[in-house]
C-alpha cells in the first residue's frame, strides 16, 4: 500500500514539475526534504525519550491498572458479550488503559491477546459483534495527552504546544462514539448486508 | 495551562515513587524504548518528507488545494488539510510528513496549523490497526469494521475543525 504512495507521489511531482515548470525547485526539495526529515527526528527525540520514559514509570507503578478498573464498567457496557472475569475482559482493559496514556507499544501486545481470546469462542472466520467494536475502538485515538503531536508543535515553533488538548479531546470522543454507534447499528440493521 | 505537563510528569514519577518502583530505572528504560520507535520510523519519515517536499516544490499540492479550496471554503473546511486527511486512516508516517508541512507552511498556532493538530491528534491508522489485529487471528470476513472506523475518522475531522473555530 505505501509503496503505491509513494510512487505515486514522486511520479506526480516529476509530472506536475515539467507542467508548471518548477524543475529546479522540484530537484532542490529533494535535499532539503531529506534533511528537514532527519532534523525533524532529532529535535523530536529528546521529548520522545522523556514522555515514554515517563509513560513507563507510569505503567510500572501500575497506574495503568488503576486506570483499566476506572473504564470496566464503561467497557463492560460496551462488550456485553465478553464475561467481566474473562482474560478477554482483563486483556480489553490493559489495551485501553495503555491506548489512553499513548503506549502504544504496550497496547498493541495487549491488544493481540484480547483478539485471540475473542476468536477462542467463535466458530467461524467472521469477525464477532465484540470483535469489531474492539478494533473499531483502536482505529480511533483515545490517547488521553497527544504527546507526539504535541512535541512536533513545540519543535516547529508553537508557544503552546499542548494548547490544543481540550479540542483532541472532544474530537476524540465524538469521533469514538460515531464509530461505535456506526458499528452497533450496523450490526443490528443485519450481517449479510456489510460484509466487505 | 503551561503547568499541566510539568504537573503530570511530577505526578506520575512521586506516585511510581511510593509504590517503590525504582522509578530511574523504568525512566531510562522507557526513554530507550522512545529511542527505538524513532529509530523505526525514522526511514518511513525520510521517505515520506522527501515525497511530501517534492510534491509541494512540484505545485501539485498547491494545484489540487486551489482546485479544491472553493468547494470545501463553501462549508468552511480549510483545503489545506485535505491531503492530511485522506492519508490518515492510509499512513501514519505519510501523515506525519503532511503533519509536518501544513505546521511549517502555516505555523502550528494557525488556524490550520491547530485543525490539522487536533486531527493528528484524535485519529489513528486506521488500515494498519484493522490489518494488524485481523491479520494477527486469521479473520478473514470483517463485516462493518472498516465502514465505522472510516465514520470515525471522518467525523474527526469535522469535529476537530469545528472545535477549534469554537475554543480559538
Amino acid at each position: 500500500m505505501l509503496s503505491y504512495i509513494f510512487v505515486f507521489m514522486i511520479v506526480i511531482s516529476v509530472v506536475c514539475s515539467v507542467i508548471f515548470s518548477s524543475t529546479q525547485e522540484l530537484s532542490q526539495s529533494m535535499l532539503d526534504g531529506a534533511s528537514e526529515a532527519v532534523e525533524l527526528l532529532v529535535m523530536m527525540s529528546g521529548m520522545m525519550c522523556l514522555w515514554s520514559g515517563v509513560m513507563e514509570v507510569a505503567r510500572k507503578s501500575r497506574l495503568t491498572d488503576k486506570l483499566a478498573k476506572l473504564f470496566s464498567p464503561l467497557l463492560k457496557k460496551l462488550f456485553p458479550d465478553v464475561k467481566k472475569d474473562s482474560k478477554a475482559f482483563q486483556y480489553i482493559c490493559m489495551n485501553v488503559s495503555a491506548n489512553l496514556l499513548g503506549l502504544s507499544n504496550a497496547a498493541t501486545p495487549f491488544g493481540l491477546s484480547a483478539m485471540k481470546e475473542l476468536k477462542k469462542d467463535l466458530l467461524s472466520d467472521e469477525a464477532s459483534d465484540s470483535m469489531v467494536t474492539f478494533v473499531v475502538m483502536n482505529t480511533a485515538s483515545i490517547q488521553l495527552l497527544p504527546t507526539n503531536v504535541a512535541t512536533m508543535r513545540s519543535v516547529l515553533g508553537s508557544t503552546s504546544p499542548f494548547d490544543i488538548i481540550f479540542c483532541v479531546w472532544v474530537t476524540s470522543v465524538i469521533a469514538l462514539t460515531v464509530g461505535l454507534t456506526v458499528s452497533r447499528l450496523c450490526s443490528k440493521i443485519g450481517r449479510k448486508k456489510w460484509n466487505l | 495551562m503551561e503547568l499541566v505537563m510539568p504537573i503530570v510528569i511530577a505526578f506520575v514519577l512521586s506516585y511510581a515513587l511510593v509504590k517503590k518502583v525504582n522509578v530511574f530505572e523504568a525512566f531510562t528504560d522507557g526513554a530507550r524504548d522512545g529511542i527505538k520507535t524513532l529509530f523505526n520510523i525514522a526511514p518511513t519519515l525520510i521517505g515520506l518528507i522527501v515525497s511530501v517536499s517534492m510534491l509541494k516544490a512540484s505545485g501539485a499540492l498547491t494545484a489540487v488545494c486551489d482546485a479544491l479550496s472553493p468547494l470545501f471554503s463553501k462549508i468552511g473546511f480549510p483545503s489545506e488539510l485535505l491531503p492530511m486527511t485522506i492519508l490518515r486512516p492510509v499512513s501514519g508516517g505519510g501523515s506525519t510528513a503532511l503533519l509536518n508541512q501544513v505546521l511549517r507552511t502555516s505555523g502550528p498556532d494557525s488556524f490550520v496549523g491547530r485543525c490539522a493538530s487536533v486531527i493528528a491528534g484524535s485519529t489513528e491508522t486506521t488500515f494498519y490497526a484493522i490489518t494488524m489485529y485481523y491479520g494477527a487471528v486469521g479473520i478473514k470476513k470483517i463485516r462493518h469494521t472498516l465502514f465505522a472506523s472510516l465514520m470515525a475518522d471522518f467525523t474527526a475531522a469535522v469535529i476537530a475543525v469545528v472545535s477549534v473555530k469554537l475554543f480559538y
